[in-house]
């Protein structure tokens, strides 16, 4: 059975990937099974500076999901560089995904240029929609012109594919995923949350305390498989990787059916931290009941 | 490789206070190391796991017992689980409470249901040598679920406190303190936030167990950070105990 992915040149083990903020910096999960099994990993969102992000309560259950408001706490890139990596390479020996974020187009630029020669960073994740930041009231993922821009600029520091991903509370994600494209983007990623609200009914009050965040897990999957659908069709070129509610192998195989190169699981890690694992060990019996012996097989041109 | 995903038989689920359950479990313990760790329960219908701090447990019977207050929609599932059931159980979370070689005279803290690890936490402080004394408080005397009763059955002296008065001292567990004028070298405290606070005050050095809303449980979301002396740490991982000098109060 070949489960290997190519995304940009690069080939993967598998398509499967902990998507951002759901798996830390790696290196932890390794207690639980040996994390250098996955394809990839997405690093937890990582800015110029040290966050420490939002105030709690940051999380409020819904059905078949989640919302999040973490606000991007990491602990800056420098530190990231110089403390984290150093402990994920040890356990994890395939390319990594550095997921960076920003509050202008200065500091996205900062950032990349500091973590895009960093040794096993193969792909850089540009997070230009995380819907929990206040940033200035910018949010760069959902004006084409203000996107663009951004990944212009990004892109003449990037030494590595650029992938950015796209957040999915816009009216139209093709022109969205137009403007990141027709200004250099290597490939993209989609979806990242979607804004959701949750009330106490007791105490008449968001449940959390930044009052929105963004909405995630099983729930949100068909707009992910919608979403990366309609881009894919436009683009068809471009490889992407596909994020959203993906619990199982099944998932994984629908979201590559729908345009995915490869696939992120974020909010599943969270409820089973073997989440990833689990859906790599069942791909191959899977593949043999779909009677396909290749993954790559599965994205439509 | 560490497999703290494991099953759990219910073997009894009862409600021993008008808010608050019991809950005595079959299942693979040897992850907890501490009293004071909590586990995290994939509870039928509902998304997010509800951690839940270990009241006992029994490595080589396999046993363990939880206290939990109904507080909203998950726990009320978990209320009416019958035995035979099973459940889904994240073990082993957090760091659980240490015990200081130099500490001579502790005492515990605990208010409402907070005060459930203090029960593994007295036991295994009497096999360490220590008497601790113990002061638990509720707001009134129906919320007891008798755990004053286990303290005392183990030969410590217990005191308790209601805020109104319906038993033992008038007020907070540091009227009890004031009151009887105990005497201790180290505390470790377990309650809601405000206690915990007021508790910051005393003069000696402590152990506090914190409690919030979690994402995971296992440090990987991020969704219950808190600001300490040492940075940014994680309730569920670094904690939930915390040095009473590690924490910041505002």
């Amino acid at each position: 059975m070949d489960l290997s992915m190519d995304l940009c040149g690069v080939t993967l083990q598998n398509p499967v990937i902990p998507a951002s903020g759901c798996f830390g910096y790696g290196y932890e999960m390794n207690q639980y099974y040996p994390i250098d099994i996955l394809g990839s990993i997405s690093f937890k969102g990582t800015t110029l500076n040290a966050r420490f992000g939002n105030p709690l309560p940051r999380v409020a259950e819904c059905y078949s999901g989640m919302i999040n408001c973490v606000g991007l706490q990491n602990p800056g890139v420098d530190a990231v560089i110089a403390r984290e990596l150093p402990k994920l390479r040890e356990v994890f020996h395939q390319p990594i995904i550095a997921n960076i974020s920003g509050f202008s187009v200065e500091e996205y630029v900062k950032c990349c240029t500091k973590i895009t020669n960093e040794p096993q960073v193969g792909f850089i994740e540009l997070n230009v929609s995380c819907p929990n930041v206040h940033g200035g009231g910018i949010s760069f993922g959902t004006d084409p012109g203000i996107l663009g821009e951004l990944v212009k600029e990004v892109k003449k520091v990037c030494t590595i594919p650029l992938f950015v991903k796209l957040t999915p509370n816009v009216t139209d994600i093709v022109a969205m995923a137009e403007a990141a494209v027709h200004n250099g983007a290597d490939g993209l990623c989609l979806i990242n949350t979607l804004l959701g609200m949750r009330f106490d009914i007791k105490t008449r009050k968001p449940i959390i305390a930044n009052l929105m965040g963004g909405f995630s897990g099983p729930a949100v999957f068909p707009i992910a498989l919608r979403m990366i659908y309609q881009v894919h069709q436009a683009f068809p070129d471009i490889p992407i990787i596909g994020c959203g509610g993906v619990s199982t192998a099944e998932d994984v195989v629908e979201m590559i059916i729908a345009g995915a190169s490869v696939v992120e699981v974020g909010t599943a890690n969270l409820i089973n931290p073997y989440a990833c694992m689990e859906i790599i060990y069942e791909l191959p019996s899977l593949m043999r009941r779909l009677g396909i012996s290749s993954l790559k097989i599965l994205r439509q041109p | 490789m560490k497999d703290i995903n494991k099953i759990f038989l219910i073997e009894e689920n009862r409600q021993v206070g008008p808010r608050t359950w019991f809950l005595r479990l079959k299942g693979e313990v040897a992850l907890i190391t501490a009293p004071g760790q909590f586990v995290n329960i994939s509870i039928p219908g509902k998304f997010l796991r509800r951690p839940i701090s270990v009241s006992r447990y029994f490595t080589r019977e396999k046993g363990l017992h939880l206290l939990y207050n109904v507080v909203g929609e998950g726990t009320f599932i978990l209320s009416k689980m019958k035995p035979g059931e099973e459940l889904n159980i994240l073990v082993g979370l957090g760091n659980g409470f240490s015990i200081p070689s130099d500490i001579k005279k502790p005492i515990l803290l605990g208010g409402g249901i907070g005060a459930a690890p203090l029960l593994q936490l007295a036991y295994d402080l009497i096999e360490n040598g220590l008497r601790p004394q113990v002061v638990l408080g509720y707001n009134t005397a129906k919320d007891s679920w008798g755990m004053e009763k286990d303290m005392r059955d183990m030969g410590l002296v217990t005191y308790i406190a209601t805020l109104d008065g319906t038993t033992g001292t008038k007020g907070f567990v540091t009227d009890v303190i004031k009151e009887k004028e105990l005497k201790y070298d180290y505390f470790y405290a377990c309650g809601p936030l405000p206690m915990l606070k007021s508790l910051s005050m005393l003069p000696t050095e402590g152990q506090m167990s914190l409690e919030c809303r979690m994402g995971c449980g296992f440090g990987a979301c991020m969704c219950c950070s808190l600001e300490t002396i040492k940075g940014s740490k994680r309730i569920c991982k670094e904690g939930p105990v915390f040095k009473k000098s590690e924490l910041i109060w505002k």
